[in-house]
């Protein structure tokens, strides 16, 4: 059993409910124990940053020094939460000044940060920790040559924390492969999805999510898995904005990795919150479930 | 006989009198033990400082002389040469160093005088237990041999061979040429390669001062500067040299093909072939990867064809023995793979080539015989130009290439000679045209209607946006100038790569005692004032093993080595360190780990003494076997133990 400080965030708990409820229900037949941190907040998201960095700082500090207490590897499955708390950790270790003006604020509080946290993203621990050789002898359904895009998004490998190449990722091709899928080429998987524009530019980013859509069923993709709540978000509520803008009739469920990994562990669809996914992913299932029916009739 | 020592602090200008207390350090230096004289002056190394000491040497009878100056590699020589000049041993001498190691990076002027009187104290401690020492030298051996065949190799092989001594050109494909015969037309007065360049080659292969080995590579090389013994494997070309007259009627005949590596695998050649037309020597090989006879057991069309019965398939690999005084290494450079470079699609779409393709895709002797071609056989109607694909990149290499720049303004110029309707875009971060003519060259190529666009493209990829980038090939980019984000769609995109160190030059610098920089290429000894000669003596690099450079500095380089290995042979002698180890053969056990240790393979093992001895050509009196030996049979001459310890006693007191 491996152990971890878990930073759920709060997509997991709101627009990917999906994610929160896979990535528990993975966790324990992965070995994993992840502790949930316990009083966390806000990470500080990606648009504080650009309005008050230096409290937006603050905000994610508050998180890490809570989670130094616990002296365990700060794992979030959220690549926003990730981006946001692995920037501020290494911001402050760089600069001791900041370091101590932003324990000025902490003694508030009580807290002080001292920069010893490990910030990680879950799918980095599942590649480097859990290990996809590992994943694989615990799959109880292999996936059958599922065709899956993998969807890394802009936040996981950029700009480049040295797990995975930024340009040409390979972290989640290996996780999906691992589970009996095929992973598609997939030349736009570390695209912009348009991100929080979604918002204020919707038909800017309705464009992005078309392209995506488009290359992954180009190359033959039965569905799309990606790590990002706000990736999952985009690709999968707004695909029937992006029909109806374009006149197209894309319909491609959006998985969450964790997700795919529930399935090949044999986790029953709800109790990965798959009744939360907007494109319905019933076509994946009937594939892995009745794959002789499904392969006689298609 | 007691020593009478004297000590001459120098003030170097300010640099050391500005943060030394000279005087301070002079007075409390006439107090120190065995000390006759002590005095500062503002120059010593100059003609008045040397005259003082030499002076002082004669009229003061002074046996032992400490400078406190610079660094010992600035002045050390000079120093030597004075009290040699003066009637005492140079190794009677020592070296305070108070400039760089103290005054330059010591800013409290107390502080910096405290070091200084440190340094001269050890020093002085130090120089009281020198020992007079002789320096030796040896012959050298006229024969040099230059490896790698190249236009480096080629340049140096001819300089030295013409002045009539002996050279040994050890090249491992089948023809000397190097990457100079690949190319088309070179920067900037484009003039053809091959017609410069295979005048040269003919003149290696029929001159009678170069013994070429062909299709060989060096295995081990043993002695030291002046007297080299070195291995050569000749491998098996199965075809005997002696018989071929070079017909080419077995390549005409051979039923199979291969890539050809000389046309970067734009084009095919034989199992059995010669890389190209003008090949020197004008004898094949025999690829027994790719030969069916090899492969198979069956074939032998070669055989049945050649009337001189040339072909031999029961030839062996013949190890050639040579000794020479100094060696040349001329191994040159590799093409960058941008494969990784998944963004850019080499290997992924079609029609990204990289800068070497298309070299031989625009040469008339290439594969196309000149004519630029799509792979689907049609001409290209806009061609983008990438620079620094591997280049100042931090993922790839940091280096600038020096090349790309220039032979990227080459192809446009080949492109509007070739297809002059066709658009041509050069994606560059800064334009390098630093060499004679290479600024009016890229002026010509600006005024032929080339468009330079400054940005590094983020990618190029075959996704089609919009109906007029169907079926092209888009490249997508940031122009810095106009500050805008921008989409063009291309027909061909070529990668101007990087060059790179070879893949063996590890193994090449380990067999030649050369150390490499950060960059992979060879190291030199000095960067500014001795560019072509390597921390071994006797052992000189030239061209773009020792980094990336066009061709002008490559010959220049190769030119620069011929001369210095010239200058050796026409001295005919070479003076040897003689600070040098010696081990004790009554304590020395035999255990030989001394012999490992040696990083300049200086110490042979006796087989009928059973002990270990020091090659005194070859010591460079590193210490590491004195460390090394669990016996304490070893002495460093000038490193005794004794001398250290004096050393670290005045340091300490």
């Amino acid at each position: 059993m491996k152990y971890y400080t878990y930073y759920p965030g709060c997509s997991a708990e709101a627009t990917a409910v999906g994610l929160g409820i896979s990535v528990e229900a993975i966790a324990k037949p992965l070995d994993m124990e992840l502790i949930e941190l316990e009083g966390w907040t806000c990470c500080g998201s990606t648009p504080y940053g650009s309005l008050d960095e230096l409290e937006s700082i603050v905000v994610a500090a508050r998180n890490l020094a809570l989670a130094e207490q616990t002296g365990l590897d700060l794992v979030t499955p959220c690549s926003s939460c990730f981006i946001t708390l692995y920037q501020a950790d290494i911001k402050l270790k760089d600069h001791p000044q900041l370091m101590a003006q932003i324990n000025e604020a902490l003694a508030v509080a009580n807290l002080e940060y001292h920069g010893s946290v490990r910030v990680r993203h879950l799918t980095e621990v599942l590649v480097n920790d859990i290990t996809p050789e590992v994943i694989t002898t615990k799959v109880k359904r292999p996936l059958n040559g599922l065709k899956v895009a993998p969807y890394y998004g802009c936040q996981l490998v950029r700009p480049d924390y040295g797990f995975d190449d930024p340009e040409f990722p390979q972290s989640l091709d290996r996780l999906v492969e691992c589970l009996g899928a095929k992973a598609v080429p997939f030349p736009l998987k570390n695209r912009c999805c348009g991100g929080s524009l979604i918002i204020p530019e919707e038909d800017l980013a309705l464009g992005l999510i078309r392209k995506l859509l488009d290359n992954a069923v180009e190359n033959g993709a039965q569905c799309i898995v990606t790590p990002c709540p706000l990736c999952q978000t985009n690709l999968d509520a707004y695909q029937s904005r992006v029909n109806s803008k374009f006149k197209t009739h894309y319909n491609v469920p959006v998985l969450f990795i964790t997700q795919l990994i529930g399935l090949a562990l044999g986790i029953d669809p709800k109790s990965l919150g798959l009744n939360t996914n907007i494109v319905s992913p019933s076509e994946v299932l009937d594939y892995i479930y009745n794959y002789i029916n499904y392969i006689t009739t298609h | 006989m007691e020593p009478r020592i004297g000590v001459y602090i120098c003030h170097c200008g300010s640099n050391i009198a500005g943060t030394v207390d000279v005087g301070e350090v002079t007075r409390f230096a006439q107090d120190l033990d065995g000390v006759v004289v002590a005095r500062d002056y503002k120059f010593m190394c100059s003609d008045p400082g040397q005259e003082l000491i030499k002076q002082d040497i004669k009229e003061l009878g002074l046996n032992r002389v400490v400078v406190a100056s610079c660094s010992p590699t600035m002045h050390e020589p000079t120093f030597r040469r004075v009290c040699q000049e003066a009637g005492i041993n140079p190794y009677l001498f020592e070296m305070a160093n108070i400039r760089e190691q103290c005054s330059w990076v010591t800013k409290d002027k107390r502080e910096a005088t405290e070091k200084a009187k440190a340094l001269v104290s050890a020093a002085v401690r130090r120089v009281y237990y020198h020992q007079p020492l002789e320096t030796r030298e040896v012959t050298i051996n006229p024969n040099t041999l230059v490896v790698g065949g190249g236009i480096a190799g080629i340049q140096a092989a001819l300089k030295i061979a013409d002045s009539e001594h002996k050279v040994y050109l050890v090249e491992k494909s089948p023809s000397i040429g190097g990457h100079m015969a690949q190319l088309d037309k070179t920067f900037p007065t484009l003039d053809c390669s091959a017609c410069i360049l295979t005048p040269k080659m003919t003149l290696v292969g029929s001159h009678p001062y170069i013994e070429l080995l062909t299709y060989s590579e060096v295995e081990e090389v043993s002695g030291y500067i002046g007297n080299f013994k070195v291995k050569i494997r000749q491998k098996a070309r199965y075809v005997d040299e002696d018989r071929c007259t070079g017909c080419g009627l077995c390549q005409t005949k051979c039923p199979w093909k291969v890539d050809s590596e000389f046309d970067a695998g734009m084009g095919k050649r034989k199992a059995i072939y010669t890389p190209f037309p003008q090949a020197v020597p004008n004898i094949p090989v025999i690829d027994t990867e790719h030969c069916a006879y090899f492969l198979k057991g069956t074939c032998r069309a070669c055989e049945k064809v050649c009337e001189a019965e040339a072909i031999d398939f029961e030839q062996q690999d013949k190890i050639v023995e040579v000794e020479v005084g100094s060696i040349i290494v001329t191994t040159g450079f590799e093409v960058f793979d941008p494969t990784p470079i998944y963004q850019y699609g080499y290997g992924r779409l079609d029609n990204v080539i990289t800068s070497l393709e298309f070299e031989r895709l625009v040469n008339s002797a290439g594969p196309t015989d000149g004519e630029i071609v799509l792979k689907d056989g049609s001409h290209p109607k806009s061609i983008a130009i990438i620079h620094c694909v591997g280049s100042r990149d931090e993922k790839y290499h940091e280096y600038c290439s020096r090349v790309c720049c220039m032979y990227s303004m080459k192809f446009a110029h080949l492109l509007k000679e070739h297809l002059p309707e066709t658009e041509i875009y050069e994606f560059y971060i800064d334009i390098r045209s630093f060499g004679k003519g290479y600024e009016e060259f890229y002026n010509r190529i600006l005024s032929e209607g080339t468009i330079f666009i400054r940005g590094r493209p983020a990618e190029v990829t075959d996704i089609a946006e919009t109906p007029k980038e169907k079926g092209k090939l888009i490249v997508q980019f940031e122009d810095t100038l106009a500050g805008l984000q921008r989409r063009l769609p291309v027909d061909m995109v070529i990668l101007s790569c990087a060059l790179e160190a070879q893949a063996d030059a590890e193994k090449t610098a380990r067999l030649f005692n050369i150390s490499r920089s950060a960059d992979g290429f060879f190291l030199e000894k000095h960067p500014k004032l001795d560019p072509v000669a390597t921390m071994t003596d006797g052992i000189f690099i030239a061209g773009c093993c020792q980094g990336p450079k066009d061709i002008p500095d490559t010959v220049a380089q190769a030119s620069a080595a011929a001369a210095e290995v010239l200058a050796m042979i026409s001295k005919g002698r070479v003076e040897i360190e003689a600070a040098i180890a010696i081990i004790d053969e009554r304590i020395c056990t035999g255990c030989q780990v001394c012999k490992l240790v040696c990083p300049y393979s200086a110490i042979d093992f006796d087989e009928e003494k059973k002990v270990c001895r020091v090659n005194e050509a070859l010591c460079k009196g590193c210490g590491a076997c004195v460390g090394g030996c669990p016996s304490d049979a070893i002495n460093l001459k000038h490193y005794t133990n004794e001398q250290i310890v004096a050393e670290m006693e005045g340091m300490l007191v």
